[in-house]
């Protein structure tokens, strides 16, 4: 049967892995190889990577770290983070990613998605939304890393996005990150009746109940989290134990 | 050495990383005269089925992976590369694709989530060389919309459920197929790769 996948999610800047804003006084989190690896023995199902540098000089180190993890780790990854055109994609792929998260870039050109999984096949292209509530059952699109809303329903941007080729949808709850009072269960579960493609639930993972309740009530196929993971409040093991005592199918072990 | 067919598709760096891993040395080709001289070939693959088709064609790699096959040389597909040893694959149309193994290739069942993306588990159905130290029932990772639809039943030596019996791993002499990817699943991926590096010469 499969499995539900809890997965790790990691911000790189300059080759090093960052701490949210909110955390200031974590030092010991910072080679993504070594994290990488260390989460793979944990019993991670796959790993995500965003890329939060700028410069076209960073990019390459960044490159250089996608490989590094690539000839470390034998489980997927995917890496986010300003992917813009095909020769992104492309650079991403070929450095030894299995998947590229796109996020504004397919808000600002819807087309981008569909070339890139006419290119690369929709397995490897996954539309990342980043959605806030406007109104009761509403939620709407904001790109620009949260800053910018665009006006368009999420819901309607999922389905979109699922004709356009995209082969999974992460689902990014900003009204809920970071504050670990658990998913929005409500709009997780509103994306995954709409559409027939796999859904990541982001944003909002404290306690292990929380992926309890998103990947059952919201019908979520994997639960993405950072923080919890990052600081060791989470352990993926008994994370796993856990919703494995609470029905959910789990792969456990290596 | 293994060659590993490059025809522009997918992640073949993880593959060559755990190939490495395992000490077993590989090459990233499109020339037939090392595919000729390696010890075994690996087919990888993702995407669709006739740009892959297409793209061997260009490469003029279609004879030469048919008459390597059928000499016996260990030839192990991945994924769509599997898909590509059959004889017919439905994906957004009617194509041939390299007809080792009897059967066609079709898209899963709308009932379930397409594409299948995850770990599932291979049911094992018999005992084979390929499947040594690997428990019943251990997970691998899926990521595929087409799957192998008919088969010849001697072939097949692991399946997944996923809307209906999903072919994971069929056999039939020297070629083997795996519709997962054992580059990215795990320890037992890795077992498997090494399992076909000790079926080489």
């Amino acid at each position: 049967m499969l499995a539900k996948r809890i997965i790790p999610c990691l911000d790189v800047d300059k080759g090093r892995v960052v701490k949210g804003k909110k955390f200031q006084n974590i030092r010991d989190v910072a080679d993504p190889v070594e994290l990488a690896q260390r989460y793979n023995q944990a019993g991670a199902d796959e790993l995500v990577f965003y890329d939060i540098t700028a410069s076209n000089e960073d990019r390459n180190i960044f490159l250089d770290v996608v490989e590094k993890v690539a000839a470390e780790i034998a489980i997927p990854f995917t890496v986010g983070g300003g992917i813009r055109t095909i020769v992104d994609v492309h650079s991403v792929l070929r450095s030894g990613a299995d998947k590229v998260s796109i996020n504004s870039a397919a808000v600002t050109n819807p087309d981008f998605i569909q070339e890139a999984a006419w290119k690369f096949g929709s397995q490897c292209i996954v539309l990342s939304i980043d959605a806030k509530k406007t109104a009761p059952e509403q939620w709407q699109v904001y790109i620009n890393g949260g800053r910018k809303n665009t006006g368009i329903d999420a819901i309607e941007w999922a389905k979109q996005g699922e004709k356009l080729g995209a082969g999974e949808i992460v689902i990014n709850a900003i009204d809920v990150d970071g504050e670990k009072n658990g998913y929005n269960i409500e709009l997780t579960k509103a994306i995954a009746q709409s559409v027939n493609i796999p859904i990541v639930a982001s944003g909002g993972a404290g306690i292990n109940d929380h992926f309890v309740s998103v990947l059952q009530e919201g019908n979520a196929d994997a639960a993405l989290a950072a923080s919890v993971f990052h600081y060791g409040e989470i352990q993926i093991s008994e994370l796993k134990n856990h919703l494995y005592g609470n029905g959910i199918t789990v792969r456990r072990g290596n | 050495m293994i060659t590993i067919i490059d025809y522009g598709a997918g992640n073949i760096k993880s593959l060559q990383f755990a190939l490495t891993k395992l000490n077993l040395e590989s090459c990233v080709t499109t020339d037939k005269a090392t595919i000729k001289s390696s010890n075994a070939i690996i087919l990888p693959g993702v995407g669709a089925f006739k740009d892959a088709m297409d793209a061997l064609e260009q490469l003029e790699l279609t004879e030469t992976l048919k008459n390597q096959a059928n000499s016996g040389k260990p030839i192990l597909g991945i994924c769509l590369g599997m898909q590509l040893f059959y004889e017919t694959s439905f994906e957004d149309g009617e194509w041939n694709g390299l007809g080792l193994l009897k059967g066609n290739v079709k898209r899963i069942s709308s009932k379930v989530k397409v594409p299948h993306i995850g770990w599932n588990t291979v049911k094992l159905h018999k005992v084979n060389p390929i499947t040594d130290h690997v428990n019943n029932h251990s997970y691998v990772y899926f990521v595929h919309s087409y799957a192998i639809d008919t088969y010849q039943d001697d072939t097949l030596i692991g399946s997944t459920e996923y809307g209906g019996k999903v072919p994971a791993i069929v056999q039939k002499d020297n070629v083997i197929g795996m519709q997962f990817h054992p580059e990215k699943s795990g320890e037992t991926g890795l077992q498997l790769l090494r399992n076909f590096g000790e079926m080489i010469s």
